[in-house]
């Protein structure tokens, strides 16, 4: 117990400033003053992966490390479509994955959000369109805003998910 | 052990200096496999290619046995009639069959035929399990967390788990048939996107594949600063999952403190090769670029200040009575088991599975480094996590040597177009386990076929072993300890 206090404060905190929004990363102006009227800054994100290699995957989960620490901004991750404010989806969306993702997006309470994460996500990337993939997010559910990169940085994510939330 | 015939009448392929085939019949296919297996090899892939101009529709298999790859190969001359499964003698054949099938509609005689990467709107025919009190709980392919899409059925009796069945093939997208639309000098960057948590070890392999095909080596730099790039992914993904392993045992200070190493480690691999994540950075014929002298004593530094900062958390992880008493006997695979079902990669060596293709194998520069080969016998939760510890110390230690002993001159002599139609093999000990590519060349430097092979196919059904008779809250913790990929299985 003593070595872990010992670590913790040692350690001290090493959480760094957020990134400025960047309104070229937004498709739309869906009902924004609305949803922040609702959301404040207390965002709650689900992530969906819709068929990415899960290199978008590491990127996502180092926003939660101290260092990055989007908690800190009053942003979580949940664990249902029905606690979240906002989609965080990867991928080309696959086949076989795309009735998921519009239930996942039926499930989310309005008003909602989604942003479209990597370049497969934006654009089905390197994989594209095939008899397995049907490519970009937005060709089967809306996006907000879209983050590109293979993978896109935390800064870039943070960035991307700020962006949505600001007016 | 005695010698399996087969091994000694096998002639050498392109690429893996470790890999070699040999042409059977149906009768052969099946004696070559259980000699094989009874000589302690176990199956590494199993893939289908389609007929062509100029040759017929075929089955391979490659066998791992003794540090090398043997590939057995069927041809199928009647696409009609099925081929002899292999599901009896290498569990892990049965769901590769199925794939192929899938993909290829080359058939095998199993008595399981349901789909399994092509989902259809009939639904899947899960296994029931009945009795008084049992329950089923459906889990996904939508999970609550940060991960990759896939489907559990659960059939409990209260907590306790009697049967687990998964359904995967959520995240296809058709990789293998993308790898055709692609020339020879492009698919590498494919190639890392397979599973991107494996992005170095998949990019090798396919570069190692089309060096071999077009005759060349790259030169002595370029492959140490490969071996540097891989074991710098090891790392990255040990101290993840190390975090992780502590968070699912309810220790959020273990997921604060090693992603914070994990953040320091990746910023200090964008300071020496130029990207946080290494995808196109090995590309044919070496590397896309060179190590940067500002960046390359700053790697050195926080890699020996990782090795430190982990001992100590291994010491915090081993005091913690809570942390021990999760990770201890949950999810536990016997040796026995896994020979039989054929565990391979880091979770095979923490169930006496010691198979390490760096010191099994002679690459280029392993053969230099002699890396040390960690394994255990107890087959739990605490036996993956202690071969992680183990093995993020001794890349540490081979990341100091590789640094230190890096040799001067090129990092890219470029390769020229294997006009060639050929196959090769590229084989590479990613973190996970053994990566392959099978790639064959078309007409003019076009890709005829390319099939990549994740060790998660080895491993998933073992995971549904590893369950057997532990509680439903045990499984995301289970599981994280198998850590193993969607994406790569998918395709």
């Amino acid at each position: 117990m003593l070595k872990t206090l010992y670590t913790i404060a040692s350690i001290g905190i090493v959480s760094e400033p957020v990134p400025p929004t960047d309104v070229s990363l937004r498709l739309r102006e869906a009902l924004q003053s609305e949803i922040l009227d609702v959301l404040g800054r207390a965002l709650c994100i689900r992530h969906v992966d819709a068929g990415s290699c899960n290199g978008c995957e590491l990127e996502i989960h180092a926003l939660n490390n101290p260092i990055y620490n989007l908690e800190g901004q009053g942003i979580r991750f949940v664990a249902s479509p029905r606690h979240a404010d906002l989609l965080l989806v990867t991928g080309p969306v696959s086949v076989n994955m795309a009735e998921a993702l519009r239930r996942t997006y039926d499930a989310t309470p309005d008003p909602k959000l989604v942003v479209a994460v990597g370049d497969c996500g934006c654009t089905g990337g390197i994989f594209g369109e095939n008899y397995a993939s049907l490519g970009r997010v937005s060709n089967v559910i809306p996006v907000d805003v879209v983050v590109p990169g293979c993978p896109p940085s935390p800064e870039q994510l943070m960035q991307g998910i700020l962006t949505a939330i600001s007016t | 052990m005695r010698t399996p015939g087969a091994t000694r009448q096998a002639m050498p392929i392109p690429g893996s200096p470790s890999a070699a085939r040999i042409s059977v019949d149906a009768a052969g296919w099946i004696r070559a496999a259980r000699d094989l297996a009874d000589a302690g090899g176990c199956l590494l892939s199993l893939w289908a290619t389609r007929p062509s101009s100029t040759a017929s529709a075929m089955v391979r298999a490659a066998v791992l046995i003794d540090g090398r790859a043997l590939l057995l190969e069927l041809s199928i001359a009647d696409l009609a009639l099925s081929y002899p499964s292999l599901r009896e003698i290498f569990p892990s054949a049965g769901r590769m069959q199925r794939a192929a099938f899938d993909l290829l509609d080359i058939r095998s005689d199993d008595a399981d035929q349901r789909p399994w990467l092509r989902h259809s709107d009939e639904g899947y025919a899960f296994i029931r399990v009945e009795g008084e009190g049992v329950h089923e709980i459906p889990v996904g392919p939508v999970h609550a967390g940060i991960i990759e899409p896939g489907h559990f059925r659960f059939s409990t009796v209260g907590e306790k788990v009697l049967r687990l069945e998964q359904r995967l093939g959520y995240v296809h997208k058709g990789i293998e048939w993308r790898f055709e639309q692609m020339s020879l000098l492009e698919g590498h960057r494919l190639a890392a996107r397979v599973s991107g948590d494996s992005a170095v070890a998949y990019s090798w392999a396919y570069c190692q594949a089309l060096e071999g095909l077009a005759g060349v080596t790259p030169p002595p730099r370029a492959l140490w600063l490969r071996a540097l790039c891989l074991e710098l992914e090891r790392l990255q993904n040990h101290l993840g999952d190390l975090g992780a392993l502590g968070n699912d045992a309810g220790f959020a200070f273990g997921l604060t403190q090693f992603s914070r190493l994990k953040e320091l480690l990746t910023r200090a691999i964008e300071a020496a090769l130029g990207r946080r994540y290494l995808m196109d950075t090995i590309v044919p014929g070496g590397m896309a670029s060179d190590l940067r002298e500002s960046g390359e004593g700053p790697l050195a530094n926080c890699v020996a200040s990782i090795a430190q900062a982990a001992m100590k958390l291994r010491g915090i992880y081993d005091d913690h009575g809570g942390v021990r008493d999760r990770f201890a006997g949950a999810g536990c695979v016997e040796p026995i088991l896994a020979r039989r079902l054929g565990l391979i990669g880091l979770a095979g060596r923490a169930s006496g599975q010691a198979f390490d293709l760096r010191s099994d194998g002679a690459w280029a520069p392993y053969d230099e480094l002699a890396p040390v080969k960690i394994a255990r016998e107890e087959g739990d939760v605490a036996a993956r996590v202690a071969v992680r510890f183990d093995e993020l110390q001794e890349s540490c230690r081979l990341i100091g040597q590789i640094l230190g002993m890096l040799p001067p001159g090129p990092w890219l002599d470029p390769v020229g177009i294997p006009y060639g139609q050929a196959l090769a093999i590229g084989l590479i000990e990613g973190w996970r386990g053994p990566v392959m590519i099978a790639l064959e060349s078309g007409p003019n430097g076009t890709i005829r076929r390319c099939h990549p092979q994740d060790p998660s196919w080895q491993n998933w059904p073992v995971l549904e072993h590893a369950i057997i008779g532990n509680i439903v809250p045990d499984f995301p913790l289970i599981n994280k300890s198998f850590n193993l990929s969607y994406s790569g299985h998918d395709l």
